[in-house]
């Protein structure tokens, strides 16, 4: 007999819905011709990239011709960044970003500090929450782009993007928004919010992989990262992804209809979780912000044990779960994202994720929660830490 | 899951000689200064031979199934022998780790022959011995090889061939670190980031 998988990594992706699925096997299956030519199979598959990019500037309420597809969030984001402070740097040469964007903007930031550009990072505080003062403060006279992410997907805090907007809007400085993790989540509006451009991800919202856009506000000029054709408006090059473009048209109709039931069953398992968890085991600590969070995501540190070790025992228990902890990490780095909240290296180590996806039952959350304690408990047993203080105890 | 061996996850599952030893002849306590992970081990020795093995670990499925595997290896094994121990045959023992899950074995051999160095100690104090405790040798010179998966570094890399992290030299001690690291792994240096 096989074990009934629960499926708690959100973060990492969401499996793509039925609708989605089926809305990409029949644009396979319809052998869909080059969005660019000009006979009629073309101008078909024309048609099906302009219907989604329809749907998805429904789900954001931007226009359609502001939405440029790409391939993954990473690379909307290097072309947020790098295409926005290119475009500006005659008129400055700095850039400030959060110290808790994805990697992706770290390092597209570094790679510009080399051709010349200043990078300011701004400290978050110990929920992972950005101080829309603290981006004021860092602006100079040379502040040409300012980053900063809609939701963080290792400790779940929203940040306070629509302030940070207005601040860089009144200076005349371009605003990037990283809402991969948040979109399809919790409602996400570009007008409401005021950002010049946005990122977003497909596998986030139960579309598929490699399905990517973002959003350039009209009249916001952006160098391209790719030479070549005029797909995209000139500003992405490349024959487009037309089965990924459908299937992110397709979640995004599917998120825009369902956002609230989305969002309310979510937070029902969240909460639960955040509120039973530490009832269950000891020494548990929330990360990230408790109120401001995304509906999907509960994060912990626990202490005295090491995340990878807690992974691996529950995915023997048929639970997939995420941790930032350094073992867990290829890099053997514990996330950054928890270091910069002045979590430290030890408590770091016991980090976990749990996001749930449209599928996660109530049960599933009962499961998880009868399952963990013992996982726990085995590897405190085991653990120097625990020991030393215990010892302290006596 | 594909990235361990079979056995390591059967050592991860049902670590042996987990624990303490209450009045142990020797304890040692080593730390992982790559990622963190802590080990004690604890020894009991007869007749110069290692009567029992217990450890406690903080750390990942590897550091765990590496600390079991070093307890039995060293059970009813003479202190020379247990000396003789290398992390390369605790890898080997557990059908090979992870390339950047390698220093992990450092760790469980370490802490087993910290122990024994504790040991050897507390009985040459025992014997009131003066005379200095031989000092063991060093398994491999440090510093050619890549202080995070072990991989072998042809002179001052700009990346590991087999880890593919990017790496310079420690301003200290001269030895290849991580490029971004804050602290070097062979000299405890600790770099301002700018």
């Amino acid at each position: 007999m096989t074990m009934k998988r629960v499926y708690l990594d959100h973060i990492a992706g969401t499996p793509p819905s039925l609708q989605v699925r089926e809305a990409m096997r029949s644009c396979l299956e319809d052998g869909v011709g080059n969005p660019q030519s000009l006979y009629a199979e073309g101008q078909r598959a024309r048609q099906v990239v302009d219907e989604s990019r329809a749907k998805l500037a429904a789900l954001i309420h931007s226009r359609p011709d502001e939405i440029i597809f790409t391939s993954s969030g990473s690379e909307a984001n290097n072309l947020a960044l790098k295409g926005l402070a290119l475009a500006r740097h005659n008129q400055g040469d700095h850039i400030i970003l959060s110290a808790i964007e994805h990697v992706s903007l770290i390092k597209a930031a570094q790679s510009l500090e080399k051709s010349g550009f200043k990078v300011t990072r701004v400290r978050v505080d110990a929920q992972g929450m950005v101080d829309p003062d603290e981006i004021k403060r860092a602006l100079t006279p040379g502040t040409v782009v300012v980053s900063v992410m809609s939701a963080n997907s290792v400790v779940g805090t929203v940040e306070p993007v629509r302030e940070i907007a207005h601040i860089c809007r009144s200076r005349g400085v371009r605003f990037h928004t990283d809402a991969v993790a948040a979109v399809g989540g919790i409602p996400v509006d570009v007008e409401a919010l005021g950002v010049d451009c946005l990122s977003l991800a497909a596998d986030q919202f139960y579309g598929p992989q490699g399905s990517a856009a973002l959003f350039l506000r009209k009249g916001v000029k952006l160098v391209p990262l790719l030479d070549g054709g005029v797909q995209e408006n000139g500003k992405r090059a490349g024959t487009e992804n037309v089965p990924g473009i459908v299937g992110l048209g397709e979640a995004a109709a599917l998120a825009l209809e369902d956002m609230d039931g989305r969002g309310k069953r979510m937070r029902a398992l969240r909460d639960r979780l955040i509120q039973e968890l530490p009832n269950r085991i000891e020494h548990v600590v929330l990360t990230g912000h408790p109120e401001s969070r995304l509906p999907h995501h509960a994060s912990f540190c626990i202490r005295f044990v090491e995340g990878e070790g807690m992974l691996l025992h529950l995915d023997m228990n048929g639970i997939a779960v995420a941790s930032g902890s350094a073992c867990a990490s290829k890099s053997l780095k514990a996330s950054h994202v928890l270091l910069e909240m002045g979590i430290d290296h030890t408590l770091a180590q016991g980090s976990l994720v749990f996001s749930m996806i449209d599928d996660t039952t109530p049960e599933d959350i009962e499961y998880l929660l009868d399952v963990f304690p013992p996982i726990v408990e085995k590897l405190r047993r085991m653990s120097p830490l625990y020991f030393e203080y215990l010892e302290k105890l006596k | 899951m594909m990235m361990y061996t079979e056995k390591v996850m059967e050592h991860f599952q049902n670590p042996r000689n987990v624990g303490q030893i209450k009045e142990a002849d020797g304890i040692g306590k080593v730390g992982n200064p790559v990622c963190g992970d802590l080990m004690t081990f604890y020894i009991k020795v007869k007749d110069n031979r290692i009567e029992n093995v217990k450890f406690q670990t903080f750390g990942c499925g590897a550091a765990i199934a590496v600390s079991s595997m070093v307890s039995e290896m060293a059970k009813g094994k003479t202190i020379p022998e247990a000396m003789e121990i290398t992390n390369a045959d605790v890898a080997e023992e557990l059908g090979g780790l992870p390339k950047n899950k390698l220093h992990c074995s450092n760790l469980g051999a370490d802490a087993l022959h910290a122990a024994i160095e504790d040991y050897q100690k507390k009985t040459h104090e025992l014997e009131q011995k003066t005379e200095k405790p031989e000092s063991l040798p060093k398994e491999k010179p440090e510093g050619a090889e890549c202080p995070y998966c072990e991989g072998p570094i042809e002179g001052m890399e700009e990346y590991c061939t087999s880890c593919q992290l990017e790496l310079t030299e420690c301003p200290e001690c001269r030895k290849a670190m991580e490029k971004d690291a804050e602290t070097c792994p062979h000299c405890g240096a600790t770099r301002i980031r700018t």
